[in-house]
């Protein structure tokens, strides 16, 4: 049980889609989810043994490693896809409550449970915005804890028990940097994936 | 034999659940089961390995480690996610024996469809009620327990960076450092969240089934 459990619900959610919604599931699957398990997860696996500092003293680089760190990249990485995942699961929870409700009534209530109109459409489009919202926070939020998305290969810490300014170096610094820049792009073209569908929908609703 | 045993047997009641029971599974298997694979495991993985203690002394820092962490908080979890989800089988064998029932009075030569029978929803009445009221009330009880004991065992809910021991054979009191403090804190206060946000949720299922029951009496009685 693990990253399988989420590709399963996006597979789930792909049915009842658009067709931006499902070029939205596959750039998840694959510039995300797929980059996150096999490359991303394995470089910063050793970070915290690979966290070097100049000096002796025990416990110097554990409170400068956490004093740098406080939530690793890849634990935000693995947090950002699933909060990013999860508001698709409303529209299958909406869906599931229309065909239960014809089940209950026994009789066609809507043209389609899963076809997007009416009560379903606002949901859909309360997913898109906090999919949308989520993406920024991650982002935002990337971006304050470790001033910017640079990663640096050498920082000075002087916290205590580090007995002076001692120099810590980080282990494979411009990779983690590309990695994290391949995070804020994919980011960035899922918000612009899901603007769009969502001003096609609203568009395509007013019309109507 | 791993968690998606749990996902395969809990899957099988979530048929007959409520549909806050619903959401209270997706909560389980996403913002709990999900997390602790994928992210808690891998800040809990080197606990032992990156516990360092200002000393040379050998034992010292096996000593201390063992002093300040009778249980991991990653196995608390596990065991708390086991014994939360445990309740649920309940339900599942009460369906299990009432299905039992029906295939007897069927081989007994009743007529019943025995493939409707399979994919029968089963409507929260009469024992059924008893049996899946109590399942809640249980997952309630051992999530109060069990952010009890996180409580009691470490102190609070922060992990700290530095802790003193002076257990023997440590000849001193010696400074022993925690490795990922701020992170470890962050997911435990996380974890807290979503145990709480589990237990309304069962609270709010409860007070719904109390209701629904209570209106149907008064239906009757009128």
């Amino acid at each position: 049980m693990s990253w399988g459990f989420l590709r399963d619900l996006l597979s789930g959610v792909n049915k009842y889609s658009t067709g931006i919604g499902r070029i939205w599931v596959a750039v998840v699957f694959m510039f995300r989810l797929l980059v996150y398990i096999v490359a991303a997860e394995n470089i910063w696996k050793y970070e915290h043994d690979e966290f070097e500092c100049n000096i002796k003293q025990p416990g110097c680089e554990n409170v400068c490693f956490d004093h740098f760190f406080p939530i690793s990249h890849i634990r935000l990485w693995a947090l950002q896809l699933i909060m990013v995942s999860t508001p698709s699961l409303l529209v299958v929870f909406h869906v599931a409550y229309r065909e239960n409700r014809e089940k209950h009534h026994n009789q066609q209530l809507y043209r389609s449970p899963g076809k997007i109109d009416g009560g379903l459409l606002c949901t859909y489009l309360i997913s898109l915005i906090l999919k949308i919202a989520f993406e920024i926070v991650f982002l935002v939020l990337f971006y304050k804890l470790y001033n910017g998305f640079k990663v640096p290969r050498l920082m000075k810490c002087d916290i205590r028990p580090c007995p002076n300014t001692v120099d810590c170096f980080i282990s494979k610094p411009t990779e983690k940097m590309i990695f994290l820049c391949f995070l804020v792009v994919t980011s960035c073209l899922c918000i612009v994936l899901n603007l769009s569908e969502l001003t096609y929908l609203i568009f395509k609703y007013s019309i109507k | 034999m791993d968690w998606g045993s749990l996902q395969a047997v809990l899957g099988g009641v979530n048929k007959h659940s409520t549909s806050i029971g619903k959401i209270w599974l997706t909560v389980l298997f996403i913002f709990r089961i999900m997390i602790l694979v994928v992210a808690a495991e891998r800040v809990w993985g080197d606990e032992q390995q990156d516990f360092v203690c200002n000393t040379l002394q050998p034992g010292c820092r096996n000593v201390c480690y063992d002093h300040f962490f009778p249980i991991s908080h990653i196995r608390l979890w596990a065991l708390q996610l086991i014994f939360v989800s445990t309740p649920a089988l309940l339900v599942a064998m009460h369906v299990a024996y009432t299905r039992h029932e029906k295939k007897r009075r069927f081989r007994n030569g009743e007529k019943i469809d025995i493939e409707e029978l399979k994919n029968e929803k089963m409507h929260i009445r009469g024992p059924l009620w008893w049996t899946y009221t109590s399942s809640i009330f249980f997952r309630i009880v051992f999530e109060a327990v069990f952010m009890y004991v996180f409580y009691y065992m470490y102190d609070g809910y922060q992990m700290p960076r530095l802790v003193k021991c002076s257990a023997w054979p440590c000849p001193n009191t010696v400074d022993c450092f925690v490795s990922r403090p701020t992170e470890k804190t962050t997911f435990t206060i996380f974890m807290l969240a979503v145990s709480g946000i589990c237990m309304m949720l069962n609270l709010a299922e409860l007070c719904y089934l109390v209701i629904k029951i209570c209106m149907k009496e008064s239906r009757k009685t009128t």
